[in-house]
């Protein structure tokens, strides 16, 4: 079961979870190609990582950018702002065709991990 | 340093030269709007493709040349039919999948195959299968250069009309459709991978990824994992509609068997 969430204009202000979340956790969930993958589409100053994919907006300085709470609905799902993005879901589980028996009905990530991310997008000011 | 004008401006020159000679090599794998996947290839991957004695999916072509005319036990071989490749298999590649009188759906290369694989009293062979890639990619050799044309009119209409819903529908849990990635994020990088139109041309490919051949079938069942979707089996309908779709995505471009990807 998906924990409820509630979107306010363009943002979910509620955190998923009470524990807060964990910025150096949510850099390694944002970096591994097996759970978040962001970079596959993004950059982000993960020096590390020798490639990103350009498939999404620039990541460098999004924690300046964005509210925690948009930065949640960007995370969650990005359909509700904007209904044709490539980018997917990270928290839904309703309304796709044919997920892979290995995955249906759970969500990309779970939602400490959400909140991980959430806390690291926001540490990512500069460059 | 000063450098003297006129051995600068011959340099120019010759440069222009060879890039307007590089970009006229890759006209050929342009129709329209239309682009194989050669011309997302970097230059050395490109030659690999183009030097048949280095290209790796030449080992199949000719192992499906020599399997051409090897008779089964009581069976005829493919040459005992269709005589010279060269000759009767000329265009056939270009023009599938293709609907098939016999079967009364629209069937694609391999398929074929297997069905004549039953006239020779044979078991099918199997997808992926060292005998299937040699001949379905030795067949595909004999149409070399020609034009992509399939037929979607009369009674492929069908499954060119599921092809293109297939190709269209967001899929698995990243709900990405076939479209979204080889229709709106043509040129841009996944990673290090640059996405190109997926077109269907070049199949079976030698894709260094697998380090070996692998049908269009594979390809689209690969893609669908990409996504975390639910694959369909090879030879299922969904995966010839869809095919015949992409296929027909790129009418006009040359076919290049045994084509040479990532
Ligand atoms: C398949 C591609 C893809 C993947 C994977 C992806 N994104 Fe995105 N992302 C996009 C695109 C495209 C946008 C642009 C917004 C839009 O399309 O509405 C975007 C926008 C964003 C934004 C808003 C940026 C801004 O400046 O407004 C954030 C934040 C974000 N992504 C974070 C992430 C994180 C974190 C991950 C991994 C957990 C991730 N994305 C995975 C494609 C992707
Ligand atoms: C998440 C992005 C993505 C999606 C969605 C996707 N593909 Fe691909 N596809 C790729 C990548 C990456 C490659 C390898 C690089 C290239 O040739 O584009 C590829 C390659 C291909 C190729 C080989 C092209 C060639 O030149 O040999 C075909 C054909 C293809 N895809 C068809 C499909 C079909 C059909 C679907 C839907 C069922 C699909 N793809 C969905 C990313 C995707």
């Amino acid at each position: 079961m998906l924990v409820p969430v509630t979107v306010v204009a363009d943002g979910i202000p509620q955190p998923l979870m009470d524990k807060p979340g964990d910025a150096r956790r949510g850099r390694v969930i944002a970096a591994n190609s097996d759970r978040g993958n962001c970079l596959i589409c993004h950059a982000l100053p993960i020096a590390e990582a020798p490639v990103f994919g350009d498939l999404g907006p620039d990541l460098r300085g999004v924690g300046s950018r964005l509210s925690a709470a948009q930065i949640r609905l960007r995370l969650v799902d990005p359909k509700r702002q904007n209904p044709d993005t490539i980018m997917p879901a990270y928290y839904r589980t309703e309304g796709l065709y044919r997920v892979a028996r290995a995955y249906a009905g759970q969500p990309m990530l779970a939602a400490q991990d959400i909140e991980d991310i959430v806390a690291y997008l926001k540490t990512v000011t500069g460059e | 340093m000063k450098r003297p004008l006129a051995v600068s401006v011959v340099g120019l020159l010759l440069a222009a030269a060879g890039i307007a000679a590089a970009q006229q090599d890759l006209a050929a794998y342009v129709s329209g709007d239309r682009r194989s996947g050669f011309t997302f290839l970097a230059p050395e991957t490109r030659a690999l493709q183009t030097d048949e004695f280095r290209n790796p999916g030449m080992l199949w072509v000719e192992e499906g040349e020599r399997l051409w005319s090897v008779a089964p036990p009581g069976g005829q071989s493919c040459a005992g039919c269709h005589k010279d490749a060269a000759v009767s298999m000329k265009g056939v590649a270009a023009s599938y999948p293709a609907y098939d009188e016999e079967q009364k759906h629209v069937i694609n290369l391999e398929q074929q195959i297997n069905q004549c694989r039953g006239r020779q009293k044979q078991p099918a062979l199997a997808w992926e299968s060292r005998e299937l890639l040699a001949l379905t990619a030795y067949v595909g050799r004999q149409s070399l250069g020609m034009p992509v044309a399939v037929k979607i009119d009369g009674p492929a209409a069908q499954s060119f009309a599921r092809g293109k819903e297939e190709y269209e529908m967001r899929r698995g849990q990243l709900d990405l459709s076939c479209a979204a990635c080889h229709e709106s994020q043509v040129g841009a990088k996944l990673r290090a991978e640059v996405i190109s139109q997926g077109q269907m041309n070049g199949f079976p490919i030698y894709r260094q990824l697998w380090q070996t051949m692998g049908s269009s079938h594979r390809m689209i069942a690969w893609c669908n994992e990409a996504v975390r979707a639910e694959t369909y089996p090879a030879g299922s309908q969904e995966y010839v509609d869809l095919e015949l779709y992409a296929k027909w995505r790129g009418r006009g471009l040359p076919v290049e068997t045994p084509a040479v990807r990532r």
